[in-house]
């Protein structure tokens, strides 16, 4: 019987955010592993948040991820705030909603059209896309910058803002100052419009999620920035109950942490927040959603550019309103009193779930500190991926069916330097 | 065209983000310049040597010790940009601690993770042609730095601290007004005043300036009633072994 070996590499992955390899071994035909290496350097966050007041936890942990750092801004004051039940004024809530719209508008407008477009029009970036589409290219630096202008007006600063604290905000900006905000988000919501008729227009290879969704889920709006979990399985659970659920292991390959739910493989991220929380989203996002083609959930990865243009849409439209209903917050912050406790805190980063958990002593220092973030959450559905794509695809050219890995990795936006951790392929036939 | 390369070390990717986001200049810059190497934004990689060469992130392990040496060896200029690549970034605080012991609060494994007890500067490595701070960088500062390097002249990047740009932003003085503990006197400008923009002290993310007076504003941080326990930690974050270092030297 013939013995075939084929051996395909790519020493580093482009268009994600982070440092890993991938390693997939076929022998005679059939996949036999496909491995999500991620060997970016280690960081110890946990390690180091022990011992610091509650207060730096905020401007700590969004050092973990230059692209969502209001995410983990926000699950560290909604695990803090949650361990000593600190009363938050709805203006308050609002005002951080607004703040991580625009990280959404931001990082989903950066993935479009900077990291994802790309793929499906055959170019090695979106500079080389401006020499063919220049207007294109500009209309995703205007969304991008958009989502950016809300980051700095609202948080100070685009990267790791200065504004946010526990109990809410240093300064509240005034609504004078949030109304030029509202110009700039009317122009981009046909932006965000025509970036979703755009990217419904692209071709998309076949493939079907086949593991459970979970996303956070909240009573009153689409969630984002706070709420308790959802899945596709099991109705609902409480976010303090979350490491009753999740559980992570390490493995050999890998400086992130795998997680698994209910000792299963799981996804969280945009595909798991569309098909579960649909029905939340405004009748103009669902409307646009429909005219692409989507249906009410979304099962194939490679349209999760579709479902993040949508997503654009909501956070526009969610940013515009927040500001058009806009109170000023007077005090800007409620005032935490420090107790023993443990707090949980989720929030949806642009990529997926983000869970922080603390322990915190009488002083309000760290005592313990667990941060699961969205990459290590997904990265067992990603590898499955890779092992059904490779599977279906083994007639491919080495060059073609390494291009198609690639692909399918960046269609979940995995941001490894949060967890922890970049890309090396290679793809092992034997 | 000269070519311009992006290299990330450990890091949490912003500093180099941070190029992306210059909306309206990207695209006129990718018309000055090759983008040869950028794994962030392309999946094209041009081969070297490259003029100039942005490095973000620190040393943390021996593969990475290596690898800065090659892209020092390929690299006409090379510029660190952001606290980790100029300081270590809070990383770094593995340095005052055991490593061992970090290593195994956060895996379970520990013997699956290679890293270096320290995590050490870009400069601690290998020659740097210019060093650009802060935490993340500032992108004005940034398109500043690029420019200059193509035109073979200096950045023109002020070695002053961000009191200075409190000042001509016209902002009243947290720390004189409201009595809130600000890093402001001794911290290199560059932010252009963020936090007292926004009542908020200073909180260091440039690293010290040239000559920075650590004994002076550490008295003041303490009439203002923090004990040594919170005047270790302001100074203990994302630049830390650069105010300890600051803390060793006279001031000027």
């Amino acid at each position: 019987m013939s013995h075939r070996t084929r051996q395909l590499r790519v020493s580093s992955l482009a268009r994600v955010e982070g440092e890993g390899a991938l390693r997939i071994v076929v022998a005679d035909g059939h996949v036999e592993d496909a491995q999500l290496e991620i060997y970016e350097p280690p960081r110890f966050f946990e390690a180091f948040l022990r011992g610091r007041a509650f207060r730096e936890a905020v401007d700590i942990t969004s050092r973990i991820c230059g692209i969502c750092p209001v995410a983990y801004q926000t699950s560290a004051w909604n695990a803090i705030e949650d361990a000593w039940q600190v009363p938050v004024d709805d203006r308050i809530s609002a005002l951080r909603r607004l703040l991580y719209c625009g990280e959404w508008i931001s990082s989903h407008a950066l993935h479009i059209y900077l990291l994802h477009a790309p793929d499906f029009l055959g170019y090695p970036d979106a500079v080389a896309l401006a020499r063919d589409q220049r207007p294109t290219v500009e209309r995703g630096l205007a969304l991008k910058k958009a989502g950016n202008a809300i980051l700095e007006l609202v948080g100070g600063r685009a990267i790791h803002p200065v504004n946010p604290r526990v109990g809410g905000f240093h300064r509240a900006p005034t609504a004078a100052e949030l109304a030029p905000l509202a110009e700039r988000l009317r122009h981009a919501l046909d932006d965000a419009l025509t970036t979703v008729r755009w990217v419904a227009g692209f071709d998309f290879p076949e493939l079907q999620l086949d593991c459970e969704l979970a996303a956070v889920h909240h009573p009153g709006h689409y969630a984002i920035e706070q709420g308790d979990l959802v899945t596709t399985t099991r109705s609902s659970f409480p976010r303090r109950d979350f490491l009753e659920h999740v559980t992570e292991r390490q493995v050999p390959h890998s400086t992130a942490l795998y997680a698994e739910l209910d000792g299963r493989r799981y996804l969280t991220g945009p595909l798991a927040r569309y098909s579960l929380n649909f029905a939340q989203l405004s009748p103009l996002a669902r409307d646009a959603a429909a005219a692409a083609g989507l249906e009410a959930t979304c099962g194939n990865p490679f349209r999760s550019i579709v479902v993040r243009a949508v997503e654009t849409v909501y956070a526009v439209e969610e940013a515009l309103r927040i500001i058009g209903s806009y109170d000023r917050p007077d005090p800007p912050a409620a005032d935490p009193t420090p107790g023993a406790g443990i707090g949980h805190g989720v929030s949806e980063a642009p990529r997926g779930l983000l869970y922080h958990r603390y322990e915190l002593d009488a002083e309000g220092v760290i005592r313990d500190a667990t941060i699961i973030p969205p990459t290590s959450q997904n990265q067992a559905a990603i590898e499955n991926d890779l092992r059904r794509i490779v599977s279906a695809n083994l007639g491919l050219e080495d060059a073609a069916l390494t291009s198609l890995c690639e692909r399918t990795i960046r269609n979940y936006d995995p941001c490894i330097s949060c967890s922890a951790h970049f890309l090396d392929l290679t793809v092992e036939h034997r | 065209m000269p070519s311009l390369a992006v290299w990330k070390f450990a890091s949490c990717d912003g500093c180099q983000l941070t190029l992306l986001d210059c909306e309206d200049e990207l695209l006129t810059l990718a018309g000055q310049v090759t983008i040869a190497h950028f794994l962030e934004a392309s999946s094209q990689v041009l081969p070297g040597p490259y003029d100039v060469s942005l490095v973000e992130g620190s040393i943390t392990t021996p593969a990475d010790a290596e690898r800065i040496r090659q892209v020092r060896e390929q690299s006409r200029v090379l510029v660190t940009i952001g606290a980790c690549a100029t300081a270590g970034g809070i990383q770094a605080l593995r340095n005052f601690a055991d490593v061992e012991q970090f290593r195994s609060v956060v895996y379970a494994r520990p013997e699956y993770i290679e890293t270096l007890a320290t995590s050490t500067p870009i400069a601690a490595h290998v020659p740097v042609d210019f060093e650009l701070r802060g935490c993340p960088i500032d992108k004005r500062q940034l398109l500043e730095v690029i420019s200059a390097f193509l035109a073979g002249r200096k950045p023109d990047i002020p070695d002053t601290s961000v009191c200075t740009e409190c000042k001509r932003r016209g902002l009243t003085c947290v720390m004189v007004a409201d009595g809130t503990p600000c890093l402001g006197p001794v911290t290199h400008a560059g932010c252009g005043a963020l936090c007292p923009a926004v009542a908020r002290g200073c909180y260091g993310c440039f690293g010290p300036m040239t000559g920075a007076n650590l004994p002076a504003l550490t008295g003041q941080l303490r009439r203002l009633g923090m004990d040594d326990t919170a005047v270790g930690r302001v100074f203990a974050t994302f630049n830390v072994t650069a105010f300890r270092e600051a803390d060793n030297e006279p001031p000027h």
